[in-house]
């Protein structure tokens, strides 16, 4: 909300300056956003009036004016291009030597031969305001000679607050000003609302009949009204410095008291209103013209104001064309009640609607303000559009808000908030911001002003204690805490040491949006149906991942084409998988690998990347928990990989994931290069450690036999492997597969593996015939059971 | 004997100018030798009167040593000459770069959580995670943001299609801030707890300062007699403890619906210390986490009894704070994953 300093002051003068104000207000819980001035910086303007003018001799779109208004008297001859230049009409007249903003400095000139001393001006020329449409056309009683920042106060600010949901009592002048009283122990001033008495009779009747959405609802005829006219300069200028747009003189005054006392009203054209005002739930279905010429159909429940015809407007949220004020308007019905926040709450949202008026009943008027306003509004309204007024009608329910009395313990001021508040303190606090307070025996019962909607327990009132009190005073320590130690458990590790050993490893972290291309997706999982947003920000990013494969991809292409030619990534997060028993969000560890080895270096070939470094990355991740032996590979696949090299990792028997290389035509489809390999694991599975357990070491000699077997070629060696640890007795202590070879030489069905078995006795050493033995019995099996021959 | 001092004089010459061992050994036979031209020298002692042969003896003797003193001197040159040479030729450029692997980075994201939640471990602060995918429940409900508050306007939320879950009903949303899972820790464990909850957290906005996803680190702590001075100390510490500086700090009223009271914690600007620069706008004071007492509701839909327990929690943006720490001046470049800005960090 903006506010001008100035209509601030008129409510509320401490002799504090502006930074005051604003930080005080800030520091209150009220932040302020922003300041600034109501107008450009200038000087050496004055309000001019144009005496006589005359069409420019050369030139058909320059007229010359005579000027009155310069401060050393007489007429100044100045010309003009504005199309609203006319005798008689009073302006701003920068005169010469005037500074204009942007630093423009106004100079005696020429314009097609007629000389010119000096510039009308146009309210953006002197940035204060948006209307750029000709001269800016002053009151007719604006005093000609006299500066123009004096005579519309410029030097002023504009205060831009930024008010918290909770506190919709500051959402106005007068509510301001209240905060500023309580900090500066300054009286506020009064609303000037005496009671207009009435000239007429006309009343109109008012049926309330929603229950508790309206439980207050005050009305007035205001016969004879002349809209023809605008608002005086006064009121355009304040609505202008708090961000409101002039419409009508009508409009005009409800926006006006809105602001300045916080009450949301509305003016009917009285001619539309047939019979009397009808407060009611719409029916489902019914429709209203809004103000902004949108046809709505209403939902059962929204709360409309009727007549005894049709609906009128949109209680608390917006009015309806057909029944608004025009410039035809003679009579108008004026409208000042108390909705529910719970009627008007999530309405205006629901229909796609946000207005001033909305804004403050979501977060609560005061329940008691409405007649305040509507006297107030009379006076302004007869004032400025004249007319005669009747009386005001109210109508009052059983449901006006009770508002509650909370109790505040003594010992809870000190338990919450550290300090020992003498309890003429708090009573002088409390007072102060208008709550009327009872003492008990361990406190006080509190009764909240009409305004403090937000105040319903204790809690809130230490909050406003604290406030008043001064955040910044408030003691400040340490929760004390007990020393006691925690189990702490070796058996996982955190997520971290994975991370840690990855980037040694000289893979660089990626973050991406969970949400992703549903092309995408589907591209990678076409069988899974990811769960989807109702309202993504894009069409991009509108299917939660099931997989953190595509994010990967896509940072790898999205640095592919910045000119990375190797990249390794991961990502740690959440993958959100549809199941049959709902959607599994499983944190999970994916990797990627694209290009040479190693970063170009002098010293080695850089041979690129295949699918043995990254099963060598993804073992190594599991030597950091001691797991590496759990775990297992066996041909696999899945929908983005190549199915000749892709792997299902799983630890321990149970299935954690997966490693491949990217699909050759998911590949072409993305237009991926060769050779992108990527893992993705379930992390909860890799967190779990080994508890490392002791073996003595042996002080007896290690005896290696090396062997060289010819097996079919689409003999998984993990099941070689398998078999030769199953066979090779209990003092077999390493099994390695030190080269593998294929081609010339060898059946083209056949490959050749080389292995190298280590074996130990734990107290003895182990003679040849025992390591025969061994040896024989592994390659008994192997021909036996892979008709893998010796080579 | 007259000899003896030319002998030893060309033996020394000799082996003054022996190029290598060999020719050193060469002179050493020859005069040192059994049959060395010095130690013949010795043979004639007996042709000398009994006095005259000690001083003789002692002559011839120190004859040898002196050439034999020679011998070793220059056989250590050119034993070190000839290692010199094999150390020349096997020198190699060491200032070539070295052939380690290149060493990879965390996201600076992940650093600051880390950095986070470690300050908050060194005083027995537990990390805790929730799903994402949150109920209404949780995200909004249990935090005292009941369906039509304003307090929901201040969220953008993004709903989730709930075909794929069991219950109905419920509406499913990203979750707009980690708080949801303070209330999921406190439906599953007795106070006191301590707890920090890192993690995603999403936001239907997208412009220069915002990205629909971001990230938060939640802290929460609940027992008895804890107090608002107790949320002040450990925000004030913490913030001096990440910024590794002594800057001011302070507290504003403000408003969460699960705190109460509620504040917004300023740290005066770490660019300009308070003067005013971009970067405070000119107030020299950074807006840089929320915090407050836990609302009284939110600890009754948890099931806690406020009555004996009270609580602070406190919201830290995790981007924000990497880009005051680190210097970055676009939110977006976290998550474009543009590998040279990773590896700043």
């Amino acid at each position: 909300m903006k506010v001008s300093e100035s209509w601030l002051r008129e409510w509320i003068n401490p002799e504090v300056d502006t930074q005051t104000v604003v930080d005080q207000l800030t520091m209150a819980g009220i932040e302020v956003d922003a300041t600034e001035p109501v107008a450009g910086e200038f000087s050496g303007v004055y309000v001019g009036q144009i005496v006589r003018i005359e069409q420019h001799p050369d030139a058909d779109k320059l007229r010359v004016c005579q000027v009155a208004g310069h401060p050393e008297g007489g007429e100044v001859q100045v010309v003009c291009g504005a199309p609203n230049a006319r005798a008689g009409l009073k302006i701003p007249f920068a005169t010469v030597g005037a500074k204009l903003p942007g630093d423009f400095k106004i100079k005696k000139a020429k314009l097609r031969g007629v000389e010119s001393f000096g510039m009308l001006c146009a309210q953006t020329e002197l940035q204060a305001g948006d209307d750029d449409d000709g001269l800016w056309e002053l009151a007719e009683d604006a005093p000609v000679g006299t500066e123009l920042r004096d005579y519309l106060n410029l030097n002023d600010t504009v205060i831009e607050v930024d008010i918290t949901p909770n506190r919709g009592d500051c959402l106005s002048v007068r509510g301001l000003a209240r905060e500023l009283g309580v900090i500066n122990r300054h009286p506020v001033r009064a609303v000037s609302a005496e009671p207009v008495a009435a000239s007429i009779k006309d009343e109109l009747p008012v049926t309330l009949s929603a229950g508790d959405a309206c439980s207050r609802y005050l009305g007035r005829v205001i016969r004879g009204v002349d809209v023809s006219a605008p608002s005086p300069l006064w009121l355009q200028e304040k609505l202008r410095r708090s961000g409101v747009r002039s419409i009508d003189a009508v409009v005009d005054v409800t926006n006006y008291v809105l602001l300045e006392l916080g009450q949301p009203m509305h003016a009917f054209d009285l001619e539309k209103i047939d019979g009397g005002i009808k407060v009611r739930e719409a029916q489902q279905g019914e429709k209203l013209v809004l103000l902004d010429e949108q046809e709505v159909e209403l939902s059962a429940g929204t709360l409309l104001i009727a007549d005894d015809a049709k609906p009128l407007a949109m209680a608390g949220i917006m009015g309806g064309l057909a029944s608004s004020v025009t410039s035809a308007t003679k009579d108008i019905f004026l409208e000042s009640a108390f909705f529910n926040p719970l009627a008007i709450a999530g309405r205006a949202r629901g229909y796609g609607l946000h207005t001033d008026s909305s804004h403050r009943f979501e977060r609560g008027v005061d329940y008691q303000l409405a007649r305040e306003a509507i006297e107030r509004a009379t006076a302004l309204l007869l004032d400025i559009v004249g007319g005669q007024a009747g009386p005001v009608t109210e109508a009052v329910n059983e449901h006006l808000p009770q508002i509650a009395k909370v109790e505040l313990r003594r010992e809870r001021i000190a338990s919450g908030l550290d300090i020992e508040l003498a309890d003429s303190d708090v009573e002088d606090m409390l007072t102060r911001l208008g709550f009327a307070v009872t003492p008990t025996d361990s406190g006080w019962l509190t009764t909240a002003p009409s305004w403090r909607f937000d105040v319903s327990i204790e809690a809130d009132l230490l909050e406003e204690l604290a406030r008043i009190y001064g955040y910044n005073r408030l003691p400040t320590k340490v929760p004390d805490q007990s020393m006691a130690i925690k189990p702490y458990t070796e058996s996982r590790v955190k997520l971290s040491s994975l991370r840690r050993h990855l980037i040694a490893r000289d893979f660089q972290e990626v973050v991406t949006y969970s949400f992703i291309d549903p092309k995408l997706a589907a591209q990678f999982e076409p069988e899974v149906d990811p769960v989807a947003l109702q309202n993504p920000i894009s069409a991009d990013m509108a299917v939660m991942r099931t997989s953190l494969m595509p994010g990967l991809v896509s940072v790898l292409r999205y640095n592919l084409n910045r000119q990375q030619q190797r990249l390794r990534l991961f990502e740690s997060g959440q993958k959100f998988v549809p199941g049959p028993s709902g959607v599994a969000q499983t944190p999970t560890l994916a990797g990627l690998i694209y290009g040479p080895l190693a970063g170009e270096n002098w010293a080695d070939d850089s041979r690129k990347v295949d699918f043995y470094d990254l099963k060598g990355d993804v073992e190594s991740l599991l030597g950091v928990t001691g797991q590496a032996s759990e775990l297992q590979f066996q041909a696999g696949s899945h929908p983005a990989l190549h199915p000749g090299q892709t792997a299902t990792v799983s630890l321990a028997g149970k299935t954690i994931g997966v490693v491949g290389a990217i699909h050759p035509v998911l590949q072409g489809e993305l237009d991926l290069p060769d050779g992108v390999f990527v893992f993705e694991l379930e992390l909860d599975a890799l967190l779990d450690a080994r508890i490392p357990a002791f073996t003595p070491l042996s002080k007896f000699p290690a005896v290696r036999r090396d062997l060289a077997l010819l097996v079919d070629k689409d003999l998984p060696a993990e099941s070689l492997l398998a078999s030769i640890k199953n066979n090779a007795g209990e003092h077999l202590t390493d099994l390695k597969v030190f080269d593998l070879y294929m081609g010339k030489g060898i059946d083209p069905h056949r490959k050749s593996l080389a292995l190298g078995l280590t074996f130990q006795h734990p107290s003895r050493t182990l003679n040849d015939d025992e390591i025969n033995g061994f040896i024989k019995s592994v390659v008994d099996d192997v021909t036996q059971n892979f008709g893998a021959t010796l080579r | 004997m007259e000899n003896l001092a030319a002998l030893t004089e060309e033996a020394l010459k000799l082996v003054d100018s022996a190029d290598d061992l060999a020719a050193l050994d060469k002179v050493r036979v020859e005069y040192l030798g059994k049959k060395g031209q010095i130690s013949a020298q010795a043979k004639m002692l007996g042709k000398l009167s009994a006095e005259e042969r000690p001083a003789a003896g002692a002559k011839i003797n120190q004859a040898k040593q002196q050439v034999q003193a020679r011998i070793e001197e220059v056989k250590n040159r050119l034993e070190r000459a000839a290692i010199e040479a094999k150390l020349a030729e096997q020198t190699i450029d060491v200032t070539l770069p070295g052939r380690a692997r290149e060493t990879g980075g965390l996201h600076p994201v992940t650093r600051t959580l880390d950095r986070i939640a470690e300050i908050f471990a060194q005083v027995g602060y537990e990390v805790a995670e929730g799903p994402e995918i949150e109920d209404d429940q949780h995200n909004f409900e249990a935090l005292n943001i009941p369906a039509h508050h304003p307090a929901r306007a201040m969220h953008d939320t993004f709903y989730v299609e709930d075909k794929h879950f069991q219950t109905s009903g419920g509406s499913y949303v990203l979750r707009t801030h980690t708080s949801p899972v303070q209330v999921r820790v406190m439906e599953s464990s007795e106070p006191p707890i301590r707890i920090v909850c890192p993690g995603r957290v999403y936001r239907c906005d997208s412009d220069l300062t915002h990205t629909p996803m971001f990230h938060q680190i939640e802290g929460l702590v609940v027992d008895k007699n804890i107090s608002f001075a107790d949320l002040k100390g450990t925000v004030d510490q913490f913030l001096k403890a990440f910024f590794e500086t002594d800057a001011p700090v302070r507290f504003r009223p403000s408003y969460f619906p699960f705190t109460e009271p509620s504040a917004e914690v300023d740290i005066g600007c770490t660019q300009c210390h308070g003067k005013g620069c971009r970067v405070c706008k000119n107030t020299g004071w950074i807006e840089i986490m929320g915090c407050g007492m836990v609302h009284p509701n939110v600890f009754k839909a948890s099931g806690i009894d406020p009555e004996v327990y009270t609580g602070f929690a406190f919201g830290i943006g995790v981007e924000r704070m990497a880009m005051l720490r680190y210097g970055v001046n676009d939110l977006r470049l976290f998550f474009e994953n543009d590998v040279k800005f990773l590896q700043q960090f």
